[in-house]
């Protein structure tokens, strides 16, 4: 049931991504754009997404294990530090760059061409090697 | 699908029940980078069937819809070069920031996790100087 699950909620998220604009690179980029011909659209897109997702919080806070058996994810220390900062820059820059962040970078492996698989070339790679470097750390 | 906000903000109702269901079904957060890495790298071995199944849905769906004529064209704003070095940086970033646009975003805001408001604070203001920078150097419009 786990992965019937996981099917739905992948498949809606792609479906969400797709109806809102988050496959469109130029659409993130123009929310981006503060300085020039800002689109807005993209500040709709969060709200809308955390509206569902601080209720369902709400709810899990309420419960003690999931529907399917599987307890919820603890809540991560609120500690800020160097990694956040300069991961989470490092991530910014790229998403200004090609306007993708990585689940529209694979939503729209469907849907575009190679620019998009060279893209997630580059990420899945960077990804690898990042996960090496940590495991021999 | 016009206006755009509208269209916006019924995606992102789908992205947040997409997540809502993932947490209260599965007990998991929908962090795209997080789950695709874990399966990449090899630390999320113990449930890698979940994570293949929800990223084969997160590629299919769309691409299905999308040929249904759901959604606009998804068209590059970078050269082949600029897209390689924005993957790089982003497949790097959310792995040491653990995170990206759906776990710190969504799932981390919708909780009022520092991380996730201080991350995206960040990625934000970073994108933003990104774009400034592409204009300047002409590798985007």
């Amino acid at each position: 049931m786990r992965l019937v699950f996981a099917a739905l909620a992948g498949g809606l998220f792609g479906a969400g991504l797709l109806v809102s604009g988050m496959t469109e690179p130029e659409k993130v980029r123009g929310w981006l754009d503060v300085f020039g011909a800002w689109d807005p659209t993209l500040g709709f897109v969060l709200t809308g997404a955390i509206i569902p997702m601080a209720i369902a919080w709400r709810i899990a806070a309420r419960r003690s294990l999931s529907v399917s058996g599987q307890p919820f994810p603890e809540a991560p220390a609120p500690r800020i530090d160097r990694k956040l900062v300069l991961g989470s820059a490092l991530f910014g820059l790229g998403w200004g760059l090609s306007g993708l962040c990585p689940g529209p970078s694979m939503a729209t492996l469907g849907i575009g061409g190679l620019p998009f698989w060279a893209f997630f070339a580059a990420m899945a790679a960077a990804m690898m090697i990042y996960g090496y470097g940590r495991g021999r750390a | 699908m016009d206006p755009d906000w509208i269209a916006g903000l019924i995606g992102g109702l789908m992205i947040g029940l997409a997540a809502a269901m993932f947490l209260l079904l599965n007990g998991r957060i929908m962090g795209a980078s997080g789950l695709l890495g874990g399966l990449i790298d090899g630390s999320g071995r113990a449930n890698a069937p979940e994570r293949a199944v929800f990223i084969a849905a997160l590629i299919g769906v769309p691409a299905l819809l999308s040929r249904a004529g759901i959604g606009g064209p998804a068209l590059p704003v970078a050269g082949l070069g600029v897209m390689v070095l924005a993957g790089l940086l982003v497949g790097f970033g959310t792995r040491m920031a653990n995170g990206c646009t759906s776990g710190h975003g969504v799932c981390g805001i919708s909780r009022l996790s520092l991380r996730g408001i201080v991350a995206t604070l960040i990625y934000l203001v970073t994108g933003g100087l990104a774009v400034l920078i592409a204009r300047a150097l002409g590798w985007a419009p």
